[in-house]
């Protein structure tokens, strides 16, 4: 038996919601959608206690995503949550963070789509998180749990690497992944330091006035305003990949597959081992920057990349990419929103890949 | 000899862009004017909108942050809540007020937020080339409606302050002429009011203000001054909508 | 223990949500890994109340059960519904107070608990939902009836002491008086 003196039972929401907290965010703006109305539910409850907290629910998403450049604007750490539909209203916002280069977290717990779609999980927004999103030539992390315990974790990531690198992180959350419970242990992330905010707005008392603009009309001065955030995301790219791996040391067939899909993955890799498949897992935990060095690597002695996604295939493209030719790509994935996939179905899946793909050339 | 007139220490040195006879030149002096008194340039944050006004930061030595097109009060909002004691202070085009961040403008207003609004309301779209705006008068003509605005077709002309001062998280509305030396103390006195009134916590406050545009509605920028008190203060009176506190 | 999934289902008000998070609390509290996941949003309206526990001593791959080997139903519709979905071998455990017919299933365990009707005698029909819990503890031995009791605690604030002392002694009658009936 395992020790649980300290852990607690908390959803995915709740995980997030409360590890947001602890990291020091006492300001959130959001406005309610299924499945993620238990974060502003928490935060209304818990934030108005505190000396400086703030919470206001907004009228729309994009008055609460613009709530959030205000509040990010003054250098305080913020969050809104939302899902799908929500998160396309606050593109424009998010474009915006992205240029002002403004910290904040926003948590997306991703439900079917397009248009309303439905409230079941699904995976379909990874393009949308994954390339930016709004308009521009920019980039957000972006962070996928795949157990409540790693949403509390990346969540006080989130905000370190937000502040870190100034701008907009997104967490990847899911719909069951905020929905379900799990024993969560609130452990602390070790506080690195972090640069000065010299350039928040505060009232400008004994300084110059500050600004932050994005509207940059001087000739060749928004070239280099890009050029300097493309410098950002290089070293993001650098530093910031993350990526889990599971039984690769000997897999001669690898699954690619992130969130609930790969601990449902996981659990289908369990069976087929059992049967003597010698199959691994990369599990991208940083969607952005994508942890494509550890797909390459893996690339040197499996031959076959097996794309697993809760979406008609998205995330296949960045393995592609990865892999420059390397090595065979397949993919076995269903659309968000619809059933979630068991682990007897993706063993048969994996099963049925491995001896079509890998065993024959052997 | 007595100094009785000099550049307000708030205003830049920069050239403003603004055309001649634009409200949005004298605008800004008053703002750095009534900046400079009290505390306030201590503790404000300007929301620059989108639209002719957006450059407020190279003119005025304040903490300034632009906010996508519309999105002005809910910025607000998030600074406010943030810092609340700062001064926050949106400066907002008809365009960017009443049409596309009428939303937006509409419940900061209804949840009283504690910040402050110039309003200036010139009837088009001034840096776009000068469209038709919520604020358009009807038979007035623009690039988009060369005949004159048409109910019928274009539908009728929106006043949001006059809506926004039924609210009770308002407390105060005025809306001010900028049409002569008096009038331009009007608004002076009216900005030193709401930001006083937004000290005291006691809502959303918001001076609009008919704002001349010489170029798009091409006439002279003497001509546009009468323009304003002969035809635009018909349609929008100026005087005080609301003052919760003189109630 | 070998991954076991459980679906307790009802109709709302029962507080079948209840019965999900002591569940999965106490099995947390017995040091297992869990999974509790509610059936949320339009699902839910219109009255039905689901929740899914997964119960292992590894990892828990998926929170979803296709196919689960417990099912507890506290109403008819639940039964109904849900017996179609238990594994073969399977148990259910119904609240026969309230339910009433014949499962059409050949192939699983059925086990009548009438909670309501012990509730009554308890003197509260509300404690219908904690009688089942503590007569599932004694059918299935996956939670331990210590781990139940003390998992009530955090779903009471301390103004509510009385209520929880009723929902504790719920438990110990459900699960006692199974116990006595199997003797």
């Amino acid at each position: 038996m395992k020790s649980s003196a300290n852990k607690v039972l908390l959803s995915g929401n709740h995980a997030l919601a409360e590890a947001a907290i602890r990291s020091g965010c006492h300001l959130y703006f959001g406005y309610p959608i299924t499945p993620q109305n238990e974060i502003p539910e928490f935060m209304s409850e818990h934030l108005p206690k505190l000396k400086d907290g703030g919470f206001v629910q907004a009228e729309s998403e994009l008055a609460a995503i613009n709530m959030v450049l205000g509040a990010a604007a003054t250098g305080r750490r913020v969050m809104t949550t939302s899902s799908s539909p929500g998160i396309s209203l606050m593109q424009e916002g998010i474009s915006y963070l992205a240029a002002l280069e403004l910290p904040c977290v926003i948590a997306n717990m991703v439900r079917g789509g397009p248009g309303l779609g439905n409230i079941v999980t699904s995976q379909s927004d990874y393009f949308q998180s994954t390339r930016g999103g709004g308009h521009g030539d920019y980039r957000t992390i972006t962070l996928a749990p795949c157990t409540v315990q790693e949403i509390y974790d990346l969540t006080q990531l989130a905000f370190y690497l937000a502040d870190k690198y100034r701008g907009p992180v997104i967490i990847q959350g899911e719909g069951l992944l905020g929905q379900m419970s799990e024993p969560v242990e609130l452990r602390e992330l070790e506080k690195k330091d972090l640069p000065p905010k010299d350039w928040a707005l505060t009232g400008a008392k004994g300084r110059p006035g500050r600004m932050l603009r994005s509207l940059i009309l001087e000739e060749g001065v928004l070239e280099e305003h890009n050029w300097k955030l493309n410098r950002k995301y290089k070293e993001i790219e650098k530093r910031e990949k993350r990526s889990e791996s599971y039984r690769m040391d000997d897999a001669s067939l690898a699954v690619v597959a992130y969130g609930s899909v790969a601990r449902i993955a996981k659990g289908a890799i369990k069976r087929v081992r059992e049967e003597g498949l010698k199959v691994g897992m990369i599990r991208p935990i940083s969607l952005w920057p994508f942890p494509d060095e550890a797909i390459r690597k893996a690339a040197e002695h499996v031959s076959h990349f097996l794309v697993m996604e809760l979406s008609c295939g998205q995330m296949i493209e960045d393995v592609r990419m990865a892999l420059e030719g390397k090595a065979e790509v397949s993919f076995y994935g269903r659309p968000g929103g619809g059933a979630i996939p068991n682990p007897a179905e993706f063993g048969r899946v994996i099963s049925r890949n491995y001896y079509q793909k890998v065993r024959k050339t052997r | 000899m007595k100094k009785v007139f000099e550049r307000p220490r708030l205003l830049k040195p920069a050239t403003f862009h603004f055309c001649p006879g634009c409200g949005h030149n004298i605008l800004h002096r008053v703002i750095a004017e009534v900046m400079e008194e009290s505390d306030f340039r201590d503790r404000a944050i300007m929301i620059a909108p989108v639209g002719c006004a957006v450059l407020s930061y190279f003119y005025l030595d304040i903490d300034v942050t632009e906010a996508p097109h519309g999105r002005c009060t809910a910025v607000a909002t998030g600074i406010k809540r943030a810092i609340p004691n700062s001064l926050v202070l949106t400066y907002q085009g008809d365009g960017d007020l009443a049409s596309i961040g009428a939303g937006e403008t509409l419940h900061a207003a209804g949840r009283g937020e504690k910040v402050t609004t110039v309003y200036v309301n010139n009837t088009n779209y001034g840096m776009t080339g000068g469209q038709m705006a919520p604020t358009t008068m009807i038979n007035q003509p623009t690039t988009t409606c060369s005949a004159g605005r048409n109910p019928e077709k274009d539908g009728y002309p929106l006043d949001l302050s006059k809506i926004l001062s039924t609210l009770p998280g308002v407390c105060y509305v005025e809306r001010v002429a900028l049409t002569s030396p008096a009038n331009v103390m009007k608004f002076k006195k009216a900005l030193r009011k709401a930001f006083q009134y937004q000290t005291e916590g006691l809502g959303y406050s918001l001076i609009e203000v008919l704002s001349a545009c010489p170029t798009n509605w091409k006439l002279s920028p003497v001509d546009s001054l009468k323009w304003i008190e002969e035809v635009m203060a018909k349609a929008y009176p100026p005087g005080v909508l609301v003052d919760r506190k003189a109630e | 223990m070998k991954l076991t999934k459980v679906v307790i289902s009802g109709f709302g008000g029962q507080g079948i949500m209840m019965m999900g998070y002591a569940l999965a609390n106490a099995v947390m509290k017995d040091g297992h890994q869990v999974t509790l996941l509610p059936a949320y949003g339009a699902e839910v309206r219109g009255g039905s109340a689901n929740c899914t526990i997964a119960i292992s001593d590894d990892e828990i791959a998926s929170p979803v059960a296709s196919a689960p080997e417990f099912i507890v139903v506290m109403s008819t519709p639940a039964f109904l519904r849900f017996q179609n979905y238990l594994k073969s071998g399977g148990t259910l455990i119904l609240n026969s107070s309230l339910i009433e017919g014949e499962t059409i299933r050949e192939d699983i365990k059925v086990i009548p608990v009438p909670a309501g009707k012990w509730a009554l005698e308890l003197g509260d029909l509300r404690m219908a939902n904690c009688v089942m819990l503590g007569a599932f503890a004694r059918l299935t031995g996956l939670v331990t009836l210590k781990s139940l009791e003390e998992a009530l605690v955090s779903l009471f604030p301390a103004r509510k002491a009385k209520l929880l002392e009723l929902n504790q002694r719920a438990l110990r009658f459900g699960y006692q008086t199974i116990e006595k009936e199997e003797k």
